[in-house]
């Protein structure tokens, strides 16, 4: 049994800021942790190994530094771990950061089993485990909040897709984004975080790929979107009527928006 | 096989259907669609999976120039992203549209990459604005919490995005209208490695829907005291929100759930009662046409995105409102 988590080191959103100028993330304004929806995922493999056992491999593509949250995710439970690094890889969209990932667990020999989160903090996008899925033609099971069932050959789960909740069962390899309800990531026990900090984590770059994705096929050059420009909306103005002290005044404020608005009436 | 600028023409709307009834969204996406589609002088098209028997003459009647109605009798009562990918990446090959529009609800999200990934697509995720430019589509897209908008453009053929729900004005209804319909039959395979069992049957409750939405946050004490807010938003035809703190206090379910990682909403009124207003709650309620807050503390950052506020006590604030609009009332 093989189990492939798909993690990103992302910045911490709530402190970041944004450079409106260069049109990018500035980076260096926050700390960086790792996606927290990719804990779920994680946490979901090391569940599912506990009980069959086999081999949990971490992957994920971003630059040098990003080996800290892989280091981070083998305190958290995973045997291995591969980072995606090359300039190479940079400026990708969804379709060239999934090919890439493809290409790495082809490299890998595959997989019985992917995992991912629903999707990114930072790029929002949720389509890369689907694309990779696409890539690697194989079945994928999204948004999913719970698992029924796994053995061997093939895993139960409930997908929340079109406003309802169905119970999947699919035959390996098949992908599974998970949302952050699937499960309670725990945290890594001291001893695990000490040997954590001396594992060796193998980078792989394009040489490292090359027999499974041509060097049109990444970064910049594979990708099939490009961002034309970045726009700063100006900031919604709202009216900001504040009611401190008296309640009655207020009420008699409120029922007035609300007959204008024409909500009364039902 | 690549798809160039040169054979490819015309709009190709996803309609999503769930027991032959068609996602709201999609309409929007018509709408929006026949927008592009002049600007573009191409065709609108549509392309729908269900049943043979189903009517789908609602999307000529929505502005659909040509519907393509790939037909099963059951493969499509659930949602298989494989087999759905499968039909429409053979259609997408045979029709050659220059833009596939999927409404970003849960299944389009998860469908439209892999279809994206068969086609060697680009893809961009959640657009609120599509605008045509030198008769390119540019895809637009908040990001980064929201705070940004990227302007997005494809270099690679169809040029595909998925678009969110409430953004777009529906394509007005017309019984007049005329248009092609073109059944097919779908391909099916038997040996799907993902099979569906069953579909758990909870309480249709979509929170997107709502022109009114009275929610609950942290300073909500006790699951009875959501009935006073219940009983609001029904005097107001609204229904039931809640903040994340509220959801994992187990105050209610998380189809109630407002904010980045619920639910987003965009109703006429929003009436936020003990919520404090985190980054990521106001995420997915801040473009509501009106917003009220109720809360305790003068510091909260609710406050400060609002229309109109109390600073109070809703415990006092809230039932004074209800015995005032019912007695309006009667």
């Amino acid at each position: 049994m093989r189990i492939v988590v798909l993690v990103k080191q992302v910045p911490d959103m709530e402190r970041v800021k944004f450079d409106c100028e260069a049109g990018r993330v500035d980076r260096s304004s926050a700390g960086t942790e790792i996606n927290p929806f990719d804990l779920n995922a994680l946490e979901a493999a090391v569940s599912i190994q506990e009980q069959l056992g086999g081999k949990i491999i971490t992957l994920s593509m971003g630059p040098a530094a990003a080996e800290d949250a892989l280091k981070d995710t083998i305190a958290r439970g995973a045997d291995e771990s591969v980072l995606l690094s090359d300039r190479r890889f940079g400026g990708a969209d969804v379709k060239a950061t999934a090919k890439t990932i493809a290409a790495a667990i082809k490299k890998l020999g595959g997989a019985d089993l992917i995992f991912a989160g629903i999707q990114t903090v930072d790029g929002d996008t949720g389509q890369v485990g689907p694309e990779t899925a696409g890539y690697l033609d194989i079945p994928h099971i999204s948004n999913v909040d719970f698992i029924s069932a796994y053995s061997e050959t093939d895993i139960t789960v409930v997908s929340n897709v079109m406003e309802g909740s169905y119970v999947k069962k699919s035959s390996y390899p098949v992908l599974i984004t998970v949302t952050k309800d699937i499960n309670q990531p725990r945290l890594p026990s001291m001893k695990r975080k000490l040997s954590a900090r001396k594992a060796h984590i193998p980078v792989w770059g394009y040489e490292e790929l090359q027999d499974y994705i041509r060097e049109d096929e990444i970064g910049l050059q594979g990708s099939a979107t490009k961002v034309k420009r970045i726009e700063v909306p100006p900031a919604v103005t709202r009216k900001g009527q504040v009611w401190r002290e008296n309640v009655e005044e207020a009420i008699d404020g409120l029922v007035e928006v609300l007959k204008k608005a024409k909500v009364l009436e039902v | 096989m690549k798809m160039t600028e040169k054979d490819c023409k015309g709009i190709l709307v996803f309609a999503e259907q769930k027991k032959e009834r068609i996602h709201r969204v999609s309409y929007e996406l018509l709408g929006k669609g026949k927008e592009l589609a002049a600007q573009l002088d191409c065709p609108l098209c549509s392309v729908v999976l269900g049943p043979p028997d189903m009517d789908v003459a609602e999307l000529i009647y929505r502005g659909a120039d040509i519907v393509y109605h790939i037909t099963d009798p059951m493969a499509f009562a659930a949602p298989d992203e494989v087999l759905y990918e499968q039909n429409l990446v053979r259609l997408i090959r045979d029709v050659k549209p220059e833009i596939c529009l999927f409404g970003a609800t849960n299944f389009g999200r998860s469908l439209a990459p892999r279809v994206a990934a068969k086609l060697g697509a680009g893809l961009t995720a959640d657009c609120t604005h599509l605008a045509i430019d030198q008769g390119q589509l540019v895809q637009i897209r908040p990001a980064f919490s929201e705070n940004i908008l990227a302007h997005i453009q494809s270099t690679a053929y169809p040029q595909m995005a998925t678009v969110r729900y409430k953004e777009f004005n529906e394509a007005p209804r017309d019984t007049n209208r005329k248009g092609q319909i073109k059944a097919m039959e779908a391909y099916v395979s038997d040996n799907s490695p993902v099979k569906i069992l069953e579909e758990i049957v909870k309480e249709d409750f979509d929170i997107a829907d709502a022109n009114v939405v009275v929610a609950a946050g942290a300073g909500v004490k006790a699951k009875e005291d959501l009935k006073m807010l219940q009983e609001l938003a029904e005097l107001l035809g609204g229904k039931l929100g809640a903040s994340r703190a509220a959801v994992e206090a187990g105050l209610i379910a998380k189809d109630h759930q407002v904010g980045y990682s619920g639910n987003r909403v965009k109703p006429s009124i929003y009436i936020a009662c003990g919520i404090s207003g985190a980054p990521q709650h106001i995420a997915g309620m801040k473009e509501s046409g009106i917003i009220i807050a109720i809360n305790s503390d003068p510091s909260a950052p609710i406050l400060n995105i609002a229309d109109y506020a109390i600073v109070g006590n809703l415990y006092e604030i809230i039932p004074k409102m209800i015995r005032k609009l019912k007695n309006m009332k009667s």
